[in-house]
C-alpha cells in the first residue's frame, strides 16, 4: 500500500488535527505465533453507554479507522467462525489511536 | 408489506442464485466493494452516478431511472432482491428508490452483505451480462418522500424519528464516525424527535431484529402508533433502513423518509435547531 500511514490507510486530504482518529489492524494469530491480516473482518465503535455508532469493514490488510469525538469507546469485531472480540480504546482530538485486534 | 413479503434469507438466494425472474443487486456506501467480489450474478448500481443527479441535489429522474434499469437489463416483471454492506443502508436505500418509482416486487437480503460474509458464502468477481429490457417506471409515489417544508411542520405535530447515533442526533458528531466529522452544517436534531438510532433495529449480525423486539424498541422511544411518521438520518439512507423497518416489517401505514435529511436541516436559515440528548420542546 504505497503511501500509506501506520495505520495502513492514507490520512490524504484529512485534517488530522480536527479528528480524533481510532485506527489499526485485525489479525489472526498464525501456527508462527505471528499475527496474519483478517481482510474479512467487521469492527464496529460502540459509544461509552454501549450503543452501536458506526461499523466498517477491514480492509484487504486487515486494517479499519473511525473518526470519533474525545472519549471512551469499545471497538466490537466481527469475522467469520469467531466470538465477537470487544477491545476498549480512549480517542481525543488531534492524537491517533493505533488499536491492534487478534482474533 | 410484511417480513414474509419484503425479506428474503441468506439461504433462500442461494436457493434461487439461477431463477431467471429474479435480479440480484448490491448497493454499497463504499462503492467499490462490488467489485471486490460480489453474490453470484448480482449487478451493481452506484448510488452515488446511478441513483443520484449529478448536478442538482435530487433524483435521477423517472426517464433517466427508466434508461438506467433498461440498461442493467431489469423488466418491470423481475423479483428486485437488493443487498449491500453497512447492514444493507444502501440496499434499504435502494429499495425505497424502486419503491418510489413504483417497482412492483422488490426484497431485501436480510443481514445483507455481512451476513454472507460472515456466513462464509460464496463471492465472485466474476460480473454478469443481462440482456436490455424496456423498463417503464411510475411517477414518484411521495406518499413515502418527505421534503423539507413538511419536515419543518411536523415538528410536534408527527412523529419525527432521528435515525442517527446518540452522539449524532445530541450535536458531538457530524457524521458517522467512519468518515471525517468536519462538515458545513449545525450539529444537532429537530426539537421534538425521538432519537432511535438505525442499529437498534439491527442484530450485530445485520439481520432485522424480530417484529415484537421492533414494535417495543420504537413504542419505548416514544413513537406513537396512531400518528404519521418520517425518519431521516443525515443523508437519508439510514432512514431508509428505518423506513423499511416501519413501513415494510411492521406495516405502519404514511411513514416517509426525508432524504434531504440533516445535512439540509442543519443548513437551513432559521429553523429550530436542539442540541443534547433531550427530544426538545416544540
Amino acid at each position: 500500500m504505497c503511501g500509506a500511514t501506520e495505520g495502513g490507510l492514507s490520512l490524504d486530504g484529512i485534517d488530522v488535527a480536527k479528528e480524533a482518529i481510532i485506527q489499526g489492524q485485525v489479525v489472526r494469530a498464525n501456527v508462527n505465533g505471528q499475527g496474519d491480516p483478517v481482510g474479512n473482518a467487521y469492527v464496529r465503535l460502540l459509544d461509552r453507554t454501549g450503543e452501536f455508532t458506526a461499523e466498517v469493514p477491514t480492509s484487504a490488510t486487515g486494517h479499519f479507522r473511525f473518526f470519533a469525538g474525545p472519549g471512551e469507546w469499545t471497538l466490537r469485531t466481527l469475522a467469520p467462525r469467531i466470538q465477537p472480540v470487544d477491545t476498549k480504546v480512549t480517542a481525543e482530538v488531534g492524537a491517533i489511536q493505533e488499536v491492534a485486534v487478534s482474533v | 408489506m410484511s417480513r414474509e413479503t419484503a425479506l428474503v434469507t441468506a439461504d433462500w438466494v442461494e436457493e434461487h442464485l439461477d431463477d431467471p425472474s429474479i435480479v440480484l443487486i448490491e448497493v454499497d456506501e463504499d462503492t467499490t466493494s462490488y467489485d471486490k467480489g460480489h453474490i453470484r450474478g448480482a449487478i451493481k448500481l452506484d448510488w452515488t452516478t446511478d441513483l443520484q443527479d449529478q448536478v442538482r441535489r435530487d433524483f435521477v429522474n423517472k426517464e433517466q431511472f427508466e434508461a438506467l434499469l433498461s440498461d442493467r437489463g431489469v423488466g418491470n416483471d423481475h423479483t428486485v432482491v437488493l443487498y449491500g454492506g453497512n447492514n444493507n443502508w444502501f440496499a434499504a436505500y435502494a429499495y425505497w428508490y424502486f419503491k418510489l418509482y413504483g417497482h412492483e416486487d422488490v426484497k431485501l437480503l436480510d443481514g445483507g452483505r455481512k451476513k454472507w460474509e460472515l456466513d462464509s458464502r460464496e463471492l465472485t468477481d466474476e460480473a454478469p451480462t443481462r440482456e436490455k429490457t424496456s423498463y417503464t417506471a411510475k411517477d414518484q409515489d411521495t406518499s413515502i418522500r418527505a421534503f423539507r417544508d413538511e419536515t419543518v411542520e411536523a415538528i410536534g405535530v408527527k412523529n419525527l424519528v432521528d435515525v442517527r447515533s446518540p452522539d449524532e442526533y445530541a450535536g458531538r458528531l457530524l457524521a458517522p464516525a467512519h468518515l471525517p466529522q468536519e462538515q458545513a452544517q449545525r450539529a444537532g436534531h429537530i426539537p421534538t424527535a425521538a432519537n432511535v438510532p438505525w442499529s437498534k433495529a439491527a442484530n450485530d449480525d445485520g439481520t432485522f431484529r424480530s417484529d415484537d423486539e421492533l414494535k417495543e424498541i420504537y413504542t419505548e422511544a416514544g413513537v406513537d402508533w396512531s400518528k404519521d411518521t418520517i425518519a431521516y438520518c443525515r443523508i437519508g439512507e439510514r432512514s431508509s433502513h428505518t423506513w423499511f423497518v416501519l413501513k415494510e416489517l411492521l406495516g405502519q401505514q404514511n411513514v416517509k423518509n426525508y432524504d434531504g435529511s440533516w445535512t439540509e436541516y442543519g443548513s437551513l436559515v432559521g429553523v429550530p435547531v436542539t442540541l443534547g440528548d433531550e427530544a426538545g420542546e416544540a
